[in-house]
Protein backbone atom coordinates (compact mmCIF):
# COMPACT_ATOMS: atom_id res chain seq x y z
CA UNK A 1 0.00 0.00 0.00
CA UNK A 2 1.27 3.33 -0.79
CA UNK A 3 1.57 6.47 1.13
CA UNK A 4 0.24 9.88 0.08
CA UNK A 5 2.66 12.14 0.98
CA UNK A 6 2.31 15.86 1.58
CA UNK A 7 3.55 18.37 -1.16
CA UNK A 8 6.86 19.30 1.36
CA UNK A 9 7.39 15.85 1.72
CA UNK A 10 7.08 15.20 -1.87
CA UNK A 11 9.24 18.12 -2.64
CA UNK A 12 12.32 16.33 -0.76
CA UNK A 13 11.94 12.62 -2.88
CA UNK A 14 14.14 11.62 -5.44
CA UNK A 15 11.18 10.78 -8.12
CA UNK A 16 10.86 14.75 -7.70
CA UNK A 17 14.40 15.56 -8.96
CA UNK A 18 13.83 12.71 -11.66
CA UNK A 19 10.76 14.46 -12.94
CA UNK A 20 12.05 18.22 -12.93
CA UNK A 21 15.51 16.64 -14.40
CA UNK A 22 13.12 15.35 -17.44
CA UNK A 23 10.93 18.55 -17.22
CA UNK A 24 13.92 20.48 -17.80
CA UNK A 25 12.08 22.79 -14.86
CA UNK A 26 15.29 23.01 -12.63
CA UNK A 27 19.26 22.51 -13.31
CA UNK A 28 20.65 20.02 -11.13
CA UNK A 29 23.96 21.55 -11.04
CA UNK A 30 22.60 24.99 -10.54
CA UNK A 31 24.41 26.25 -6.80
CA UNK A 32 26.78 22.64 -6.76
CA UNK A 33 28.86 22.64 -9.91
CA UNK A 34 31.11 26.07 -9.27
CA UNK A 35 30.80 28.25 -12.51
CA UNK A 36 31.89 31.11 -14.02
CA UNK A 37 30.74 33.45 -16.61
CA UNK A 38 32.63 32.88 -19.69
CA UNK A 39 34.59 35.71 -21.56
CA UNK A 40 35.01 35.69 -25.11
CA UNK A 41 38.26 35.38 -26.67
CA UNK A 42 39.86 38.43 -28.24
CA UNK A 43 43.14 39.14 -30.16
CA UNK A 44 44.34 42.21 -31.50
CA UNK A 45 43.89 42.53 -35.51
CA UNK A 46 47.00 42.51 -36.06
CA UNK A 47 48.27 39.68 -33.68
CA UNK A 48 45.66 37.68 -35.55
CA UNK A 49 46.92 38.66 -39.21
CA UNK A 50 50.67 38.09 -38.34
CA UNK A 51 49.11 34.60 -37.03
CA UNK A 52 47.47 33.98 -39.77
CA UNK A 53 50.42 34.69 -42.04
CA UNK A 54 52.55 32.57 -40.14
CA UNK A 55 50.76 29.60 -40.62
CA UNK A 56 50.26 30.37 -44.29
CA UNK A 57 53.59 30.54 -44.98
CA UNK A 58 54.63 27.36 -42.77
CA UNK A 59 52.11 25.53 -44.43
CA UNK A 60 53.55 26.33 -47.60
CA UNK A 61 56.77 25.45 -47.35
CA UNK A 62 55.96 22.19 -45.37
CA UNK A 63 53.04 20.89 -48.05
CA UNK A 64 55.21 22.56 -51.27
CA UNK A 65 56.29 19.05 -52.40
CA UNK A 66 58.40 20.07 -55.10
CA UNK A 67 60.47 21.95 -53.09
CA UNK A 68 60.24 20.11 -50.00
CA UNK A 69 63.25 17.94 -49.35
CA UNK A 70 62.21 16.60 -46.14
CA UNK A 71 58.66 15.62 -47.79
CA UNK A 72 60.41 14.17 -50.79
CA UNK A 73 62.47 12.36 -48.86
CA UNK A 74 59.90 10.95 -46.72
CA UNK A 75 58.23 9.55 -49.67
CA UNK A 76 60.73 7.76 -51.05
CA UNK A 77 61.50 5.99 -47.69
CA UNK A 78 58.23 5.02 -47.05
CA UNK A 79 57.63 3.40 -50.93
CA UNK A 80 60.84 1.64 -49.84
CA UNK A 81 59.72 0.48 -46.66
CA UNK A 82 56.42 -0.56 -47.74
CA UNK A 83 58.03 -2.90 -50.71
CA UNK A 84 60.39 -4.30 -48.05
CA UNK A 85 57.35 -4.67 -45.69
CA UNK A 86 55.22 -6.01 -48.59
CA UNK A 87 58.21 -8.62 -49.71
CA UNK A 88 58.95 -9.44 -46.21
CA UNK A 89 55.07 -10.66 -45.22
CA UNK A 90 54.71 -12.44 -48.20
CA UNK A 91 58.02 -14.66 -47.56
CA UNK A 92 56.50 -14.88 -43.68
CA UNK A 93 53.69 -16.52 -45.07
CA UNK A 94 55.19 -18.74 -48.03
CA UNK A 95 57.31 -20.25 -45.21
CA UNK A 96 54.34 -20.66 -43.07
CA UNK A 97 52.39 -22.49 -46.06
CA UNK A 98 55.59 -24.86 -46.76
CA UNK A 99 55.20 -25.76 -43.40
CA UNK A 100 51.22 -26.60 -43.76
CA UNK A 101 49.97 -30.20 -44.57
CA UNK A 102 49.22 -31.11 -48.16
CA UNK A 103 46.51 -29.04 -49.88
CA UNK A 104 43.51 -31.73 -50.65
CA UNK A 105 45.15 -34.42 -48.23
CA UNK A 106 42.15 -35.34 -45.72
CA UNK A 107 44.69 -36.21 -42.57
CA UNK A 108 44.44 -32.39 -41.72
CA UNK A 109 43.50 -31.07 -38.70
CA UNK A 110 40.56 -29.34 -40.49
CA UNK A 111 39.02 -31.98 -41.39
CA UNK A 112 38.29 -33.18 -37.36
CA UNK A 113 34.79 -34.45 -35.65
CA UNK A 114 32.80 -30.93 -36.49
CA UNK A 115 33.10 -31.69 -40.34
CA UNK A 116 32.30 -35.48 -39.74
CA UNK A 117 29.46 -34.65 -37.25
CA UNK A 118 28.03 -31.82 -40.29
CA UNK A 119 28.34 -34.85 -43.18
CA UNK A 120 27.01 -37.54 -41.07
CA UNK A 121 23.87 -36.56 -39.32
CA UNK A 122 23.65 -33.20 -41.00
CA UNK A 123 20.18 -34.75 -42.97
CA UNK A 124 18.79 -36.18 -40.38
CA UNK A 125 18.71 -32.70 -37.88
CA UNK A 126 18.09 -30.41 -40.95
CA UNK A 127 16.48 -32.32 -43.55
CA UNK A 128 18.53 -30.36 -46.31
CA UNK A 129 19.87 -32.49 -48.98
CA UNK A 130 22.64 -29.66 -49.58
CA UNK A 131 24.77 -30.09 -46.67
CA UNK A 132 26.32 -26.32 -46.51
CA UNK A 133 23.00 -24.25 -46.52
CA UNK A 134 21.33 -26.82 -43.44
CA UNK A 135 24.53 -25.82 -41.66
CA UNK A 136 24.55 -22.37 -42.35
CA UNK A 137 20.22 -22.03 -42.09
CA UNK A 138 20.04 -24.18 -39.48
CA UNK A 139 23.04 -24.68 -37.25
CA UNK A 140 24.20 -21.06 -37.61
CA UNK A 141 20.42 -19.16 -38.53
CA UNK A 142 21.41 -16.46 -36.16
CA UNK A 143 24.88 -15.79 -38.05
CA UNK A 144 23.27 -15.70 -41.38
CA UNK A 145 20.79 -13.37 -39.69
CA UNK A 146 23.69 -10.97 -38.95
CA UNK A 147 24.49 -11.23 -42.28
CA UNK A 148 21.61 -10.01 -43.78
CA UNK A 149 21.07 -7.39 -41.60
CA UNK A 150 24.97 -6.05 -42.30
CA UNK A 151 23.69 -6.06 -45.89
CA UNK A 152 20.48 -4.04 -44.98
CA UNK A 153 22.61 -1.67 -42.76
CA UNK A 154 24.82 -0.93 -45.68
CA UNK A 155 22.51 0.00 -47.79
CA UNK A 156 20.82 2.13 -45.41
CA UNK A 157 24.73 3.96 -45.09
CA UNK A 158 25.12 4.47 -48.31
CA UNK A 159 21.58 6.16 -49.09
CA UNK A 160 22.58 8.61 -45.98
CA UNK A 161 26.26 9.49 -47.90
CA UNK A 162 25.13 9.75 -51.19
CA UNK A 163 21.28 10.68 -51.16
CA UNK A 164 20.62 13.98 -53.00
CA UNK A 165 17.71 16.48 -51.75
CA UNK A 166 15.10 16.20 -54.69
CA UNK A 167 14.11 20.43 -53.28
CA UNK A 168 17.61 21.37 -54.05
CA UNK A 169 17.12 21.66 -57.92
CA UNK A 170 20.66 22.45 -59.30
CA UNK A 171 22.47 19.41 -57.97
CA UNK A 172 19.34 16.80 -58.19
CA UNK A 173 19.49 18.10 -62.20
CA UNK A 174 23.40 17.13 -62.25
CA UNK A 175 23.22 13.80 -60.62
CA UNK A 176 19.80 12.99 -62.23
CA UNK A 177 21.24 11.25 -65.77
CA UNK A 178 17.82 10.34 -67.05
CA UNK A 179 18.07 13.55 -69.50
CA UNK A 180 21.56 12.13 -70.76
CA UNK A 181 20.63 8.35 -70.97
CA UNK A 182 19.91 7.45 -74.82
CA UNK A 183 15.99 7.69 -74.65
CA UNK A 184 15.07 3.95 -76.67
CA UNK A 185 18.14 1.64 -77.10
CA UNK A 186 16.70 -0.48 -79.52
CA UNK A 187 19.74 -3.32 -79.02
CA UNK A 188 19.46 -3.11 -75.11
CA UNK A 189 15.98 -3.26 -75.10
CA UNK A 190 15.22 -6.12 -77.06
CA UNK A 191 18.29 -8.02 -75.58
CA UNK A 192 16.49 -7.16 -71.96
CA UNK A 193 13.34 -7.94 -73.17
CA UNK A 194 14.46 -12.09 -74.36
CA UNK A 195 16.80 -11.92 -71.11
CA UNK A 196 15.27 -10.71 -68.55
CA UNK A 197 12.14 -13.11 -67.52
CA UNK A 198 14.93 -16.46 -68.16
CA UNK A 199 17.22 -14.75 -65.53
CA UNK A 200 14.36 -13.67 -62.47
CA UNK A 201 13.03 -17.41 -63.01
CA UNK A 202 16.72 -18.91 -62.96
CA UNK A 203 16.95 -16.91 -59.47
CA UNK A 204 13.63 -17.65 -58.39
CA UNK A 205 14.69 -21.83 -58.96
CA UNK A 206 18.25 -20.90 -57.31
CA UNK A 207 16.84 -19.63 -54.37
CA UNK A 208 13.67 -22.05 -54.50
CA UNK A 209 16.09 -25.02 -54.94
CA UNK A 210 18.58 -24.09 -52.38
CA UNK A 211 18.08 -26.83 -49.99
CA UNK A 212 18.21 -29.40 -52.72
CA UNK A 213 21.20 -28.22 -54.66
CA UNK A 214 24.00 -25.76 -55.39
CA UNK A 215 22.66 -22.34 -54.36
CA UNK A 216 20.76 -20.63 -52.04
CA UNK A 217 19.41 -17.09 -50.89
CA UNK A 218 22.65 -15.17 -51.53
CA UNK A 219 23.59 -16.23 -55.30
CA UNK A 220 19.77 -16.38 -56.25
CA UNK A 221 18.79 -12.55 -54.73
CA UNK A 222 22.36 -11.75 -56.71
CA UNK A 223 20.74 -13.20 -59.74
CA UNK A 224 17.75 -11.15 -59.52
CA UNK A 225 19.61 -8.26 -58.45
CA UNK A 226 21.56 -8.59 -61.58
CA UNK A 227 18.12 -9.17 -63.85
CA UNK A 228 16.53 -5.72 -62.28
CA UNK A 229 19.80 -3.67 -63.00
CA UNK A 230 19.68 -5.29 -66.39
CA UNK A 231 15.82 -4.17 -66.99
CA UNK A 232 16.79 -0.64 -65.25
CA UNK A 233 19.37 0.03 -68.14
CA UNK A 234 17.30 -0.90 -70.65
CA UNK A 235 14.07 1.21 -70.10
CA UNK A 236 15.19 3.90 -67.58
CA UNK A 237 13.86 4.49 -64.16
CA UNK A 238 10.48 5.38 -65.16
CA UNK A 239 9.62 2.18 -65.47
CA UNK A 240 10.95 0.81 -63.20
CA UNK A 241 9.75 2.43 -60.43
CA UNK A 242 6.54 1.62 -61.13
CA UNK A 243 7.20 -1.60 -59.27
CA UNK A 244 9.85 -1.08 -57.12
CA UNK A 245 10.29 2.17 -55.60
CA UNK A 246 12.54 3.08 -52.15
CA UNK A 247 9.43 2.69 -50.07
CA UNK A 248 8.40 -0.62 -51.47
CA UNK A 249 12.46 -1.33 -50.84
CA UNK A 250 12.24 -0.33 -47.53
CA UNK A 251 8.97 -2.13 -46.67
CA UNK A 252 10.18 -5.67 -48.52
CA UNK A 253 13.52 -5.91 -46.52
CA UNK A 254 11.97 -5.14 -43.16
CA UNK A 255 9.22 -8.06 -43.71
CA UNK A 256 11.94 -10.36 -45.02
CA UNK A 257 14.05 -9.42 -42.05
CA UNK A 258 11.49 -9.75 -39.40
CA UNK A 259 10.21 -12.79 -41.13
CA UNK A 260 13.70 -14.35 -40.35
CA UNK A 261 13.99 -13.58 -37.14
CA UNK A 262 10.35 -14.43 -35.87
CA UNK A 263 10.71 -17.70 -37.67
CA UNK A 264 14.10 -18.69 -36.11
CA UNK A 265 13.40 -17.16 -32.43
CA UNK A 266 11.21 -19.86 -32.14
CA UNK A 267 13.84 -22.25 -30.33
CA UNK A 268 13.95 -19.89 -28.32
CA UNK A 269 10.43 -20.82 -26.74
CA UNK A 270 11.30 -24.68 -27.40
CA UNK A 271 14.05 -25.17 -24.15
CA UNK A 272 16.64 -22.93 -26.60
CA UNK A 273 18.09 -26.32 -28.61
CA UNK A 274 18.58 -25.28 -31.57
CA UNK A 275 19.23 -28.83 -33.04
CA UNK A 276 16.34 -30.55 -32.45
CA UNK A 277 13.51 -29.40 -34.67
CA UNK A 278 10.23 -29.40 -33.45
CA UNK A 279 8.84 -28.54 -37.68
CA UNK A 280 8.19 -31.88 -39.30
CA UNK A 281 11.14 -32.11 -41.90
CA UNK A 282 9.48 -34.33 -44.67
CA UNK A 283 11.12 -36.16 -47.21
CA UNK A 284 14.56 -34.80 -48.02
CA UNK A 285 14.79 -34.20 -51.79
CA UNK A 286 11.04 -32.72 -52.19
CA UNK A 287 10.96 -29.00 -52.28
CA UNK A 288 8.81 -28.76 -49.57
CA UNK A 289 11.21 -30.22 -46.97
CA UNK A 290 13.83 -29.72 -44.39
CA UNK A 291 11.95 -27.27 -42.43
CA UNK A 292 11.89 -24.02 -42.12
CA UNK A 293 15.28 -23.60 -45.03
CA UNK A 294 12.83 -22.87 -47.54
CA UNK A 295 11.33 -19.75 -45.89
CA UNK A 296 14.35 -18.84 -44.61
CA UNK A 297 16.82 -18.91 -48.12
CA UNK A 298 13.32 -16.78 -49.99
CA UNK A 299 13.68 -13.86 -47.06
CA UNK A 300 17.45 -14.41 -47.66
CA UNK A 301 17.11 -13.93 -51.68
CA UNK A 302 14.93 -11.17 -51.19
CA UNK A 303 17.08 -8.88 -49.15
CA UNK A 304 19.89 -9.54 -51.23
CA UNK A 305 18.29 -8.43 -54.37
CA UNK A 306 17.26 -5.43 -53.23
CA UNK A 307 20.24 -4.52 -51.56
CA UNK A 308 21.89 -5.02 -55.09
CA UNK A 309 19.73 -3.17 -56.86
CA UNK A 310 19.27 -0.19 -54.24
CA UNK A 311 23.48 -0.16 -54.61
CA UNK A 312 23.32 0.24 -58.44
CA UNK A 313 20.64 2.93 -58.03
CA UNK A 314 22.33 4.81 -55.42
CA UNK A 315 25.28 4.88 -57.28
CA UNK A 316 23.97 6.10 -60.34
CA UNK A 317 22.04 9.01 -59.52
CA UNK A 318 21.85 9.02 -55.53
CA UNK A 319 18.36 7.55 -54.81
CA UNK A 320 15.58 5.57 -56.42
CA UNK B 1 61.62 -23.97 -45.69
CA UNK B 2 60.15 -26.87 -47.06
CA UNK B 3 60.65 -26.29 -50.88
CA UNK B 4 58.83 -29.70 -51.90
CA UNK B 5 56.12 -28.67 -49.52
CA UNK B 6 55.96 -25.32 -50.91
CA UNK B 7 55.83 -26.84 -54.18
CA UNK B 8 52.96 -29.13 -53.13
CA UNK B 9 50.79 -26.89 -51.40
CA UNK B 10 51.36 -24.31 -54.68
CA UNK B 11 48.30 -22.99 -54.68
CA UNK B 12 47.91 -21.71 -50.55
CA UNK B 13 51.23 -20.09 -52.16
CA UNK B 14 49.40 -18.28 -55.06
CA UNK B 15 46.84 -17.24 -52.13
CA UNK B 16 49.50 -15.91 -50.21
CA UNK B 17 51.20 -14.00 -53.20
CA UNK B 18 47.85 -12.43 -54.19
CA UNK B 19 47.60 -11.08 -50.78
CA UNK B 20 51.13 -9.76 -50.64
CA UNK B 21 49.88 -8.28 -54.09
CA UNK B 22 46.97 -6.90 -52.66
CA UNK B 23 48.35 -5.59 -49.45
CA UNK B 24 51.28 -3.72 -51.72
CA UNK B 25 48.64 -1.91 -53.62
CA UNK B 26 46.67 -1.11 -50.46
CA UNK B 27 50.39 0.48 -49.74
CA UNK B 28 51.63 2.35 -52.59
CA UNK B 29 48.73 3.80 -54.46
CA UNK B 30 47.73 6.99 -54.04
CA UNK B 31 44.28 6.65 -55.70
CA UNK B 32 41.83 5.65 -53.09
CA UNK B 33 39.92 4.12 -55.99
CA UNK B 34 42.96 1.61 -56.91
CA UNK B 35 43.18 1.10 -53.03
CA UNK B 36 40.02 -0.14 -52.82
CA UNK B 37 40.66 -2.52 -55.35
CA UNK B 38 43.48 -3.71 -53.46
CA UNK B 39 41.68 -4.23 -50.63
CA UNK B 40 39.67 -6.45 -52.53
CA UNK B 41 42.15 -8.71 -53.85
CA UNK B 42 42.89 -9.39 -50.54
CA UNK B 43 39.44 -10.45 -49.38
CA UNK B 44 39.69 -12.61 -52.56
CA UNK B 45 43.40 -14.28 -51.91
CA UNK B 46 41.14 -14.89 -48.40
CA UNK B 47 38.52 -17.00 -49.98
CA UNK B 48 41.01 -18.78 -52.37
CA UNK B 49 42.97 -19.84 -49.08
CA UNK B 50 39.67 -20.82 -47.07
CA UNK B 51 38.22 -22.56 -49.84
CA UNK B 52 41.75 -24.64 -50.28
CA UNK B 53 41.16 -25.54 -46.93
CA UNK B 54 38.01 -27.21 -47.22
CA UNK B 55 39.30 -29.24 -50.50
CA UNK B 56 40.14 -32.84 -49.85
CA UNK B 57 41.50 -34.14 -53.29
CA UNK B 58 38.63 -36.51 -55.59
CA UNK B 59 35.47 -36.22 -53.37
CA UNK B 60 32.67 -34.31 -54.40
CA UNK B 61 30.80 -31.25 -52.77
CA UNK B 62 28.66 -31.84 -49.75
CA UNK B 63 25.37 -32.62 -51.48
CA UNK B 64 24.03 -35.60 -50.45
CA UNK B 65 23.30 -37.97 -53.38
CA UNK B 66 21.67 -41.29 -53.67
CA UNK B 67 22.15 -41.74 -49.75
CA UNK B 68 25.50 -42.16 -49.32
CA UNK B 69 26.23 -40.11 -46.12
CA UNK B 70 30.03 -40.94 -45.13
CA UNK B 71 32.80 -38.88 -44.70
CA UNK B 72 34.50 -40.41 -46.97
CA UNK B 73 32.19 -39.14 -49.81
CA UNK B 74 32.61 -35.46 -49.39
CA UNK B 75 34.65 -32.42 -49.03
CA UNK B 76 34.73 -30.33 -45.63
CA UNK B 77 31.79 -27.98 -45.99
CA UNK B 78 32.59 -25.60 -43.02
CA UNK B 79 35.01 -23.44 -44.91
CA UNK B 80 32.41 -23.26 -48.06
CA UNK B 81 30.08 -21.73 -45.31
CA UNK B 82 32.51 -19.08 -44.30
CA UNK B 83 33.45 -18.16 -47.11
CA UNK B 84 29.90 -17.38 -48.10
CA UNK B 85 29.91 -14.59 -44.73
CA UNK B 86 33.28 -13.16 -46.07
CA UNK B 87 31.67 -12.06 -49.38
CA UNK B 88 28.78 -10.58 -47.90
CA UNK B 89 31.13 -8.64 -45.18
CA UNK B 90 32.95 -7.69 -48.57
CA UNK B 91 30.34 -6.54 -50.55
CA UNK B 92 29.15 -3.80 -48.03
CA UNK B 93 32.39 -2.84 -46.99
CA UNK B 94 33.55 -2.04 -50.21
CA UNK B 95 30.10 -0.19 -51.32
CA UNK B 96 30.44 1.87 -48.50
CA UNK B 97 34.08 2.84 -49.40
CA UNK B 98 33.06 3.40 -52.53
CA UNK B 99 30.45 6.05 -51.23
CA UNK B 100 32.58 7.69 -48.79
CA UNK B 101 34.86 7.85 -51.78
CA UNK B 102 32.60 9.75 -53.30
CA UNK B 103 31.71 12.03 -50.70
CA UNK B 104 35.76 12.70 -50.79
CA UNK B 105 35.57 13.56 -53.94
CA UNK B 106 32.76 15.83 -54.38
CA UNK B 107 34.01 18.06 -51.60
CA UNK B 108 37.50 18.01 -52.90
CA UNK B 109 37.86 17.25 -56.73
CA UNK B 110 40.29 14.68 -56.52
CA UNK B 111 41.13 11.17 -55.65
CA UNK B 112 44.93 11.53 -54.71
CA UNK B 113 45.12 10.98 -51.02
CA UNK B 114 47.81 12.80 -50.70
CA UNK B 115 46.49 15.92 -52.22
CA UNK B 116 43.37 15.32 -49.68
CA UNK B 117 45.17 15.50 -46.62
CA UNK B 118 47.27 18.47 -47.88
CA UNK B 119 44.16 19.96 -48.04
CA UNK B 120 42.57 19.08 -45.43
CA UNK B 121 45.51 20.52 -43.26
CA UNK B 122 45.70 23.81 -44.90
CA UNK B 123 42.12 23.77 -43.91
CA UNK B 124 42.90 23.89 -40.60
CA UNK B 125 41.29 20.84 -39.65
Amino acid sequence: MSKKLSEEQYRKTRSFQLKQWLDGTKDPFLDTVEMKPQEEFREDRTVIRERSEEKKRLLEKVYDLEHNAEMRIFQRIYRIFSVIFCVSLVLMLLIAVSNLPTVGAFERPVNNEVAKRYIEDGLDETGAVNIVTGMILDYRAFDTLGESHVLFIATCTVLILLRIDKKNSKDYMEANDRTHEPKNDIILQTVARILVPPIFIFGIYVILCGHLGPGGGFSGGAVIGAGLILYLNAFGFAKTERFFTEKIYKRMSFCALACYALAKSYSFYTGANHIESIIPLGTPGAILSSGLILILNICVGVVVAGTMYTFYAIFRKGGY
Amino acid sequence: MNLANLLNNYEEAVAMILFGIGFSNLLLQKNLIKKIIGLNIMDTATYLFLALKGYIAGRKAPIVVDGVRSVEAYINPIPSGLVLTGIVVSVSVTALMLSLTIRLYRRYHTLDLDEITTRLKKEGL
